[in-house]
C-alpha cells in the first residue's frame, strides 16, 4: 500500500504548485520515503486538513501514522529526525553547523520570499526596490557558497538551506519570465546561478518540482490581475 | 573568569529589557551557564555586534569561543544541543513532541509577537482590535498548555522559554497601554503559567527590571501615540 510499511503511514496535504509544499516533497524524495499525496482544493479545504491544522488551516501538512506535521521547514526537520538513520543527512551534525543553517532557512523565510513577493506584485518604483532588495538578499547566499568553497549549501549533499531555497526556484525563475526581471543573476550571483541549475537537475529533486508551464500560466494570470489598469467609467 | 572555563568563552550581546535577550538568558540560566553580558547601545552599535551579526545587525548575539550565534530561538536551540549532556534538556527527545514545540515557537514569533505590537502601537479601535487578536493568539496557547504545568511538560521547554521571554514586555505594555491581554478569566491556565513562570529558578534572576522597563516602554508609546489636543 502507498505510504504505509517500514515508515509507517505517511500522508502529505497539499497542492502541487505551493513551494512550501516542494520543500516537503523533496525531503521525502531524498529519503527515499514512500507517501500517499493528497490534493487539497484551496478554496474548499478538507475536513482532514481543518482538523490536522486547526491553527493555520494552511499546506503543507504532514500526517505520519495519524500525527500532524505543520508550517514546510518544521516539516523538514521533522523527517530528518524521524528517518535519522536514513541518508542523506539533511542537517550536519556539529551544534554550530546547525545553527547557521537554521540562520540561513530562517532568512530565506523572513527575508528572501518577501522581498520576491514584493518584486512580483509590486509595479514602477516600488517593484525596483522590491527587486534590489531580493538581489542583495540572493547576494548574501551567493557569499555564503563563496566562503565554503561547497556544491551546496548543506556541504557536499543537498541539506536544509538547499530545501528551503530550492523548494522556491521554480517561482523564483517564473517570477523572472513574468515580470521581466532578473533576479538570480548569472554574473552578480554565479555560484548561485549554478547551485540553481545543479538542484533542479538532481536525482530525486527534478520529480518533486512543480509543472514549470503550469506555473507560468498561473503566475501570468495572477500578475495581469494585480496590473490590470483600473476600469474607465 | 567570568564566562571562561569548562563551557569555554561564552559572551553575550544584548540589552537588559529586549525579551529576545531574556528567552537566551533564561537558557544559559537553566544550563547554569556563565557567560559575559555586554550591554549594547542600541543607537550606537559596537564594532563586535556589527562584526558578529553583520547580516541583521541585531542583539541578541551569542558569542562562544569566538563564534557567533544569531537570532533568539536558534541561539536557545543552540544552547540546548552544544550542552545537550547538563540538565535540564528543552527540546523534546521525540521528532514529534520536537515539532510541536517548534509549531508554536514559530505561532509566537510569526502571531503573537506582532499582535502585541500592534496593541504597543495602537490607538483606538486599532488597539482594541490588537487586544482582541493577542488574547485570540493566548487562547489558543492556553488550549496546548492544558493539563500541563509547563508547555514543556513537568520542566521548563522550548515553548516556555519562547513565551516566556516575552512576559515581562507583554505585561508592561498592558500598563502603559492600559489594556488586558493576559487576562485571568478568559486564561486561568495560562496566567496560573505566568506566575509559576516568573518565580522559577533561572528565570526570575534574568527578568528585567519592571520599573525600568515600564519607563522605557512609556517613553516609546508617547512617539507613536497623538498628543493631546489643545484647543
Amino acid at each position: 500500500m502507498e505510504g504505509c510499511g517500514e515508515d509507517g503511514q505517511v500522508k502529505l496535504l497539499g497542492v502541487a504548485y505551493s513551494q512550501f509544499v516542494v520543500r516537503v516533497r523533496i525531503a521525502l524524495a531524498l529519503k527515499g520515503i514512500h507517501y500517499e499525496f493528497i490534493e487539497e482544493d484551496i478554496q474548499n479545504k478538507s475536513e482532514l486538513l481543518l482538523q490536522s491544522n486547526p491553527v493555520h488551516k494552511k499546506i503543507p501538512v504532514l500526517i505520519h501514522n495519524g500525527k500532524p506535521v505543520c508550517e514546510s521547514m518544521i516539516i523538514v526537520q521533522y523527517i530528518e529526525e524521524a528517518w535519522d538513520r536514513k541518508a542523506p543527512f539533511l542537517m550536519p551534525r556539529d551544534p554550530y553547523d546547525r545553527a547557521i543553517a537554521r540562520f540561513w532557512a530562517a532568512f530565506i523565510e523572513d527575508k528572501v520570499i518577501p522581498s520576491i513577493v514584493g518584486a512580483f506584485k509590486g509595479q514602477g518604483e516600488e517593484q525596483q526596490k522590491a527587486v534590489e532588495e531580493s538581489v542583495a538578499n540572493l547576494l548574501l547566499l551567493e557569499e555564503v557558497l563563496r566562503s565554503t568553497g561547497k556544491a551546496y549549501f548543506g556541504g557536499d549533499g543537498i541539506g536544509l538551506v538547499d530545501i528551503a531555497l530550492g523548494g522556491l526556484l521554480v517561482p523564483i525563475q517564473t517570477v523572472e519570465k513574468v515580470t521581466n526581471i532578473v533576479l538570480i543573476d548569472a554574473q552578480k550571483t554565479p555560484l548561485l546561478s549554478a547551485w540553481a541549475d545543479q538542484f533542479c537537475k538532481a536525482d530525486k529533486v527534478k520529480e518533486a518540482l512543480p509543472d514549470r508551464a503550469e506555473f507560468f500560466v498561473r503566475l501570468s494570470a495572477r500578475r495581469a490581475k494585480l496590473t490590470s489598469p483600473p476600469l474607465a467609467n | 573568569m567570568e564566562g571562561c572555563g569548562e563551557d569555554g568563552q561564552v559572551k553575550l550581546l544584548g540589552v537588559a529589557y529586549s525579551p529576545f535577550v531574556v528567552r537566551v538568558r533564561i537558557a544559559l540560566a537553566l544550563k547554569g551557564i556563565h557567560y559575559e553580558l555586554i550591554e549594547e547601545n542600541i543607537q550606537n552599535k559596537s564594532e563586535l555586534l556589527l562584526q558578529s551579526n553583520p547580516v541583521h545587525k541585531k542583539i541578541p548575539v551569542l558569542i562562544h569561543n569566538g563564534k557567533s550565534v544569531c537570532e533568539s530561538m536558534i541561539i536557545v536551540q543552540y544552547i540546548e544541543e552544544k550542552w545537550e549532556k547538563k540538565a535540564p534538556n528543552v527540546v523534546p527527545k521525540d521528532p514529534y513532541d520536537q515539532s510541536i514545540a517548534r509549531f508554536w515557537v514559530a505561532f509566537i514569533d510569526d502571531k503573537f509577537i506582532p499582535s502585541i505590537l500592534g496593541v504597543f502601537k495602537g490607538e483606538g479601535e486599532e488597539k482594541q482590535k490588537a487586544v482582541e487578536e493577542s488574547v485570540a493568539n493566548l487562547v489558543l496557547l492556553e488550549e496546548a498548555l492544558s493539563g500541563k504545568g509547563y508547555f514543556g511538560g513537568d520542566e521548563i521547554g522550548l515553548v516556555d522559554v519562547a513565551l516566556g521571554g516575552l512576559l515581562a514586555t507583554v505585561q508592561t505594555i498592558e500598563r502603559v497601554t492600559d489594556s488586558v491581554i493576559i487576562d485571568t478569566q478568559k486564561l486561568p491556565l495560562l496566567s496560573t503559567w505566568v506566575h509559576k513562570f516568573c518565580k522559577a529558578e533561572g528565570v526570575k534572576e534574568v527578568l528585567p527590571d519592571p520599573a525600568k522597563l515600564f519607563e522605557f516602554l512609556s517613553e516609546i508609546r508617547a512617539k507613536f501615540t497623538s498628543p493631546p489636543t489643545g484647543n
